[in-house]
């Protein structure tokens, strides 16, 4: 298994249109993306980015259409090159590579999950999913059988001799994570991998992604535009819009307090019960007086709220590993903490 | 206003030196290196003295069931497998036999030759972008000037014979694999590409791996073309001195042989018809599982 790596991006601005270079300072200057569109006929693709992404989670990053996020992850394996600035792995810049080191880097230390899949229609299932093995020239038995083993991982073993157009969106996307896994590198570029699955396929493969993170700890980079998936998901989360980092931060600090009314505006819409957590809304220290259920940390407000509603106390206590109160959390606490008007000024 | 109403050309006196001067400078060279031209061609005529005498000198059951084979292999299916025996025994009962096979053994041999050539030049001509301009329109000069003009330099370098004719038919039939082939390439889907790149594959097995085997089908079709267009050629190339269906089809224009023509351009006809079914039920094979989606 190789080691996760820490990806950093620093400074980076993409211009696309046929100068790119001669707008950078301007832009750095703060020359907005509509001025520069109208002005230079160049449009400016992402704008400042800064963000470190912590080996072995999940970052996601968050937009909608337009906002630069499909064109930040190529940045990653520099599919795309940049106007300016860095891209570091583990503190090495993918940006200085030469193409033999950049083909290196792509072949070994990340695989990449596309929205519409990107399988090749004239090789079997398994064939696709050795496909990376294939490219690094790995022997075929050997690939083989790491694709197998894979392929049953992700739940489709039996259909490795199909072609991906007898198999369903869902079942196709898996031979494309299945793909990406038997690469064994410590990078997994996702764009928008699930975003053309219907939800409850949606939802059982982000529970696959889980469930496999658990185990594996890569650094996965997950592109969505889809605020309850990237809640689910990020270890942290960037929201981008129109090219620029509006907010960074994890589940807890998105939902409790967003940046601006743009974001404001996506949370408004989301279950908080399902993702904020005890820890964010509870009273440190144990209860002034009496006792309540016990909550283990990390548990959602829709747990806590159905134990308390279930006991006759009055708070729930969060005890840590250790059996001590770490701290307390109220009804009342927990309904002010799932009004969504709450955030709002 | 004499210049009005008659345009005013270059003097003629110019234009006939002009056209001495290039016409007796190609003749000098025929004269001098005549006999290196010949020599440089000298393997491609063996090579084509070993095809025809290969399919002529094979006993015709034998050339039926190969076709018959080559059909069951590319098609899967009985109807195109009778349907290439039956054309080939009419063709035989005609007693138009060993012609046909003249012609067969030309038009697989410059196919075989328009692929080696043409198949490498599309892939160039998709990679480097501007020289693929400037080929292509070499291509549609090549596809517009009457086969007759290019015919004239041919002879005159190469006298009459088996190797002008297949030289004719060859750049006669080129285009259509050159063109289907860069054509082929630059519709292969960009995201598959893409995922080609991500997992870091070098340009060539990226064409190989990717690429190619995508492109195949419009290849086919390509492939297809070049071997109708091959067909098509072999009764112009009669007039160089290749012998088969097309020289009888000649001789019938000359003789005012109705019959006679009809018989050969039937056979011509059918001939074409078990290349083209034959060629595009494998595409269509090649196409099963080649359509991007699901379901």
């Amino acid at each position: 298994m190789s080691e996760a790596r820490s990806i950093e991006i620093r400074d980076l601005y993409k211009i696309f249109g046929p100068t790119p270079g001669k707008y950078v300072e301007a832009v750095r200057g703060g020359m907005t993306k509509a001025e520069l569109g109208r002005a230079h006929s160049h449009i400016l693709g992402l704008n400042n980015i800064n963000i470190a992404m912590p080996a072995g989670r999940i970052q996601v990053v968050m937009g909608l259409s337009g906002s630069g996020k499909s064109t930040l992850i190529r940045h990653i394996n520099r599919l795309i090159e940049p106007t300016a600035g860095q891209v570091l792995i583990d503190g090495r810049d993918v940006l200085k590579m030469s193409e033999d080191e950049l083909r290196e880097f792509r072949r070994s230390q990340t695989a990449m999950v596309f929205q519409k899949f990107a399988l090749l229609p004239h090789r079997t299932v398994i064939d696709n999913v050795t496909f990376g093995l294939d490219v690094r020239g790995i022997s075929h038995g050997k690939a083989r059988e790491t694709g197998m083993r894979w392929l049953e991982r992700v739940g489709l073993s039996g259909f490795e001799m199909r072609y991906p157009n007898q198999l369903s969106g869902g079942m196709q996307q898996r031979v494309g994570l299945a793909r990406a896994l038997s690469n064994d590198a410590a990078i997994l570029l996702m764009d928008e991998a699930y975003s053309a699955l219907d939800p409850l396929i949606r939802t059982d493969m982000q529970t696959m992604l889980l469930d496999l993170q658990a185990e594996l700890k890569k650094t996965v980079v997950f592109i969505t535009h889809d605020l309850d998936e990237a809640l689910r998901l990020g270890d942290r989360i960037v929201i981008l819009r129109d090219g620029e980092i509006v907010q960074q931060g994890d589940s807890q600090d998105i939902l409790l307090s967003p940046a601006d009314d743009y974001i404001r505006r996506f949370v408004k819409d989301v279950n908080r019960g399902r993702f904020l957590k005890v820890d964010a809304v509870m009273q440190p220290g144990p209860p002034a007086c009496g006792t309540g259920p016990a909550i283990l940390p990390g548990a959602t407000l829709d747990a806590a709220a159905s134990t308390l509603a279930a006991s006759a106390s009055e708070f729930a206590v969060i005890v840590g590993p250790g059996g001590q109160p770490l701290g307390h959390v109220s009804l009342r606490q927990i309904t002010a903490a799932l009004s969504t008007s709450a955030t709002d000024p | 206003m004499d210049w009005l109403t008659k345009f005013p050309q270059i003097d003629p006196a110019v234009l006939l030196t002009v056209k001495r001067a290039i016409d007796g400078s190609l003749r000098g060279l025929t004269r001098s290196y005549g006999k290196a031209i010949e020599n440089f061609f000298y393997p491609l005529q063996q090579v084509l003295i070993f095809f025809e005498k290969m399919i002529s000198a094979t006993p015709w059951p034998i050339v039926i069931l190969v076709l018959a084979a080559v059909a069951w292999a590319a098609a899967r299916s009985w109807k195109v497998v009778a349907g290439v025996v039956g054309t080939m025994v009419a063709i035989g009962l005609l007693g138009l036999w060993g012609d046909a096979m003249l012609t067969v053994s030309l038009v697989l041999t410059s196919t075989i030759f328009a692929i080696l050539i043409g198949l490498p030049l599309g892939i160039l001509m998709n990679r480097y972008q501007t020289a693929g301009r400037v080929m292509s329109t070499v291509l549609d000069v090549m596809q517009t000037m009457p086969p007759f003009v290019y015919l004239i330099p041919v002879v005159m370098l190469l006298g009459i014979g088996r190797v002008p004719g297949f030289i004719a038919v060859v750049i006669y039939a080129l285009p259509p694999i050159i063109r289907l082939t860069d054509l082929g390439i630059r519709l292969v889907d960009k995201e598959v590409l893409e995922a080609a790149d991500a997992y870091g594959c070098s340009r060539n097995q990226k064409l190989w791996k990717v690429q190619l085997p995508l492109a195949m089908p419009t290849i086919m079709a390509g492939i297809n073309q070049t071997i109708m267009m091959a067909l098509g050629m072999v009764v112009i190339a009669s007039m160089i001195g290749v012998q088969g269906l097309g020289l009888n089809v000649l001789q019938a224009i000359a003789n005012q042989y109705f019959t006679q023509g009809i018989f050969n351009g039937f056979a011509i006809v059918g001939i074409a018809i078990v290349f083209d079914r034959i060629s595009q039920a494998y595409g269509r094979r090649l196409q099963k599982h080649r359509s991007v989606g699901h379901e």
